[in-house]
């Protein structure tokens, strides 16, 4: 009862998002209040209705209700709550649903607390929201409904892909969707900008914080994926340039750029025609996103479904979105009024650098995800470019993007100046050469490149600081005026320069994991030990050991660092009867500076336990830097202005002091 | 000449989506091989597991066996492992695998990881293999009856849904012929 109730509650959803589609159109153009007030409460009846639905799919996996087909495929009744409620997104149906939850979510929100844009503004945005809602509404009703039932019911569930049975992988969809999604409002703004044939300051000063939010919560959502293909996957890496990797760096690498280039229409009121094509492409790059991982046009770990009608449903919403954004963009953006000419060397033309890096490294990612694609329909053959490509194209894009960001912020807009900026960054410029030296000397002779690597990163963290110092006046001022103006430094400038800082942390974690990793596959009989690094570590033989829903064969290791005293270390391989597949567990120690990482392989009595350890130095700042940034974002959208929605004061720091 | 500029996206987007349509229209797995009801052309392959027994054509005659064409660096190759595992596990059709165009650590890392369904592999790193059976890329699957005849090839990876509803049935019946 419950499941038809939430398959006829998606239909009412389905229904209120054309009602509210058609009000925010018509009343935009009649400029009808009530009809404009329509699309409002549409908006957040729509939401509630597709939280019914979600909820009543959740309530069939949670009390394992097996005549649905959707249960019964991924779920079983041995498998712990939280993995029940997990289930729910774990598969493509509900992933979907879960997909349109945060879409109704974000426009109920914009219905919420836009209350201070122009109404017939805030009308279009629910129109074009409302229309992206009813493309993928009826994808699900139509090609991938959740709420199909079986008769007669089962007795078990088929069980999840035990890979996906993880906390971090349980968590990675929401979190990641959000981000996705939250592009969507983005979209939605520049379409109704192009509608009403104006942008101005104050458009982007609307965008900004759903660009921020949906930018945290996507930064956030890569970190965690790659956090559990670090600790899950067991292959003592990080980031492989997978299919489903890309498709989420890409809106991200051009959502980053968006996020600059809004700063300065906010600001400036220049950049704007671009501003709007980059929300129009970090959108569509999030929906192909989505499509690239849904339509079997790639199979990979993370796809959940492999079937063309779905695939070709998805191309259509693609190209009305994509196409019709586009064409709208290509008719009525040549009008928009160009803006306050700059200077190539002013902070404007530092975001300019950044905005075409960024989206040329996306344009690159896209090359080598979509290359094998694009040749398999020509001759048939499947080939994969995999990471040597994306080494040499990414990283030498990304360069001069970190050595010019430590610069940019500290130039003025309209006009800078260089001089007085790199002159500024003197102290920084000899910190990050002396640490180049210290490292290339120290780690051997084929470190130079790593040592480059944790020069940009300490080149990078020192910019940080030296445009904090500068705001303050730090040796300029006297010291209780220095104390006073670093109190008064506003949020958004603090998140600017966390990100900023989190961004040199996680290089300084990416060179130092890439260079120095070291890795040794040995077989060992009880007893023995093998060195890596400064560690010894002795294996004390196999254990078997049962979980909930899987038997784990559990390899037991006492590690001995040179000065610090002995711990043990325990890997598994978990055995899932329901589904007959394994997972590997592999034991991490983490460290500051290193992790020591074990995974098992075969055993067999007469060769012994096949092991590999690998030594992973400051894999732990790869996290703990994307942390910082998604911190620094979050913390700037907790910035007054963008609270209750009044324009900026004027920026603290004023004018650079003369020299 | 600016308006021009404005229209460049879109028209970059349509040939992608032409580029996206045409590969959803057709099905990699419908290639037709000239090789299907010929004998299986001759190859000899050294095994994957130094010191084991290698392969050659002459290995599949008296049973319907499978040969499946994988790498370790071929994803759609992992999305299909499962069904190679279920299939070992629960039935006594033999499954000989052929670690195409891979390194030899690669391959035996990757199947320890994520288990091994073959009752021997061939270690192809060259396409020896490849160009005598004319392999489209990985993975790829034949089967071959009794008298060593190819009576199957599907490019691509195989599903559950395939399997049950054309590849099983086609075994049984292969299985069933004198």
């Amino acid at each position: 009862m419950t499941v038809e109730l939430g398959h006829f509650t998606l239909i009412l959803a389905f229904v209120f998002s054309i009602t509210q589609a058609a009000f925010g159109f018509a009343g935009a153009a009649a400029q009808r209040v009530d009809w404009i007030n329509a699309a409002k409460i549409a908006a957040l009846v729509q939401f509630l209705f597709t939280t019914l639905a979600f909820a009543a799919l959740t309530y069939a996996y949670v009390t394992s209700d097996f005549s649905v087909r959707n249960v019964f495929e991924n779920s079983h009744t041995l498998k712990p709550l939280i993995y029940k409620i997990s289930g729910v997104w774990g598969n493509h149906e509900g992933s979907m649903l879960l997909w349109v939850l945060v879409l109704a979510l974000f426009g109920a929100a914009v219905a919420s607390f836009g209350g201070k844009l122009p109404s017939t503004l805030r009308a279009r945005v629910l129109g074009v929201q409302a229309l992206i809602g009813i493309a993928f509404l009826a994808f699900i009703l139509v090609t991938s409904n959740p709420f199909e039932r079986i008769v007669p019911a089962p007795l078990d569930g088929q069980g999840l892909n035990p890979l996906l049975q993880d906390p971090g992988l349980a968590l990675h969809p929401p979190i990641l969707y959000v981000g996705y999604v939250g592009f969507s409002v983005a979209f939605s703004f520049a379409i109704a900008a192009l509608i009403e044939g104006n942008i101005d300051t104050s458009w982007a000063r609307w965008v900004r914080p759903w660009t921020l939010l949906a930018w945290s919560f996507l930064t956030g959502g890569i970190a965690l994926g790659s956090w559990w293909a670090y600790y899950e996957l067991g292959w003592g890496g990080w980031w492989y340039w997978d299919p489903v990797e890309n498709a989420s760096l890409m809106p991200w690498l051009v959502g980053t750029a968006l996020l600059h280039s809004s700063i300065v229409v906010e600001k400036r009121n220049s950049l704007k025609s671009w501003t709007i094509l980059l929300s129009i492409l970090t959108f569509a790059l999030s929906l192909i996103g989505t499509f690239l991982v849904r339509s079997g046009v790639l199979t990979s770990v993370h796809t959940f479904a492999t079937d063309p009608d779905r695939g070709v449903f998805i191309l259509g919403i693609l190209c009305l979105a994509i196409g019709g954004g586009l064409t709208l963009y290509a008719w009525r953006a040549p009008h928009i009024k160009g803006g306050r000419l700059f200077q190539p060397i002013s902070r404007e033309g530092g975001v300019l650098l950044n905005n075409l890096l960024l989206t040329t490294a996306a344009a690159t990612v896209f090359l080598g995800t979509i290359y094998p694609l694009v040749l398999e329909v020509f001759n048939g053959s499947k080939i994969s470019v995999g990471p040597p490509y994306f080494n040499a194209t990414f990283v030498p894009l990304m360069t001069p993007l970190i050595a010019a960001l430590a610069v940019g912020p500290l130039l003025g807009w309209k006009r800078g100046d260089i001089a007085g900026a790199l002159s500024r960054l003197k102290a920084t410029a000899a910190t990050a050469i002396t640490v180049f030296i210290f490292v290339a000397w120290t780690a051997g002779q084929n470190s130079v490149w790593a040592a480059f690597g944790i020069f940009l990163g300490v080149w990078l963290a020192g910019g940080v600081i030296t445009e904090l110092a500068k705001k303050i006046g730090l040796g300029q001022r006297s010291p209780m005026e220095s104390w006073r103006r670093l109190l008064k430094i506003s949020r958004s400038s603090w998140g600017m320069s966390l990100a900023h800082f989190g961004l040199a942390v996680f290089i300084i974690g990416a060179t130092g994991l890439s260079f120095w990793k070291e890795e040794k596959i040995v077989l060992m009989q009880p007893a023995e030990t093998a060195e890596i690094g400064d560690y010894r570590v002795t294996f004390n033989g196999v254990r078997d050991q049962n979980g909930p829903n899987y038997i784990a064969r559990q390899a037991v290791f006492t590690v001995e660092h040179e000065d610090k005293e002995k711990f043990n270390m325990t890997a598994e391989k978990r055995r899932y009867p329901v589904s007959q597949q394994e997972t590997t567990e592999a034991g991490i120690k983490n460290g500051w500076l290193e992790d020591l990482y074990i995974v098992i392989g075969t055993n067999d009595k007469k060769n012994g336990q096949t092991v590999r350890i690998y030594l992973m130095p400051l894999v732990g700042w790869i996290w703990m830097g994307v942390l910082i940034m998604v911190f620094g974002g979050l913390f700037s959208l907790t910035d007054r202005r963008f609270r209750i929605g009044v324009p900026e004061r004027e920026e603290i720091a004023g004018p650079a002091p003369a020299e | 000449m600016r308006q021009l500029l404005f229209l460049l996206p879109l028209s970059t987007f349509i040939l992608l989506a032409a580029y996206f349509g045409l590969g959803l229209t057709k099905d990699p797995g419908l290639i037709p091989s000239a090789l299907i009801g010929k004998p299986a052309p001759k190859f000899d392959l050294p095994s994957l597991m130094p010191g084991e027994k290698g392969i050659n054509e002459h290995d599949f005659k008296g049973r319907v066996s499978i040969i499946n064409v994988f790498a370790s660096w071929c994803v759609p190759c992992l999305a299909e492992h499962p069904i190679w595992m279920q299939i070992h596990n629960n039935t006594s059709i033999p499954i000989y695998g052929i670690a195409w165009k891979d390194k030899r650590e690669s391959t035996m890392r990757w199947l320890e990881k994520h288990g091994n369904p073959y009752v021997r592999i061939g270690y192809d790193p060259l396409n020896v293999f490849g160009i005598e059976w004319g392999v489209y890329g990985a993975p790829e699957t034949y089967i071959v009856d009794k008298t060593g005849r190819i009576r199957f090839k599907h490019v691509g990876p195989i599903f559950p849904g395939l399997w049950q509803s054309q590849i099983f049935p086609l075994v049984e019946k292969i299985r069933a012929e004198k």
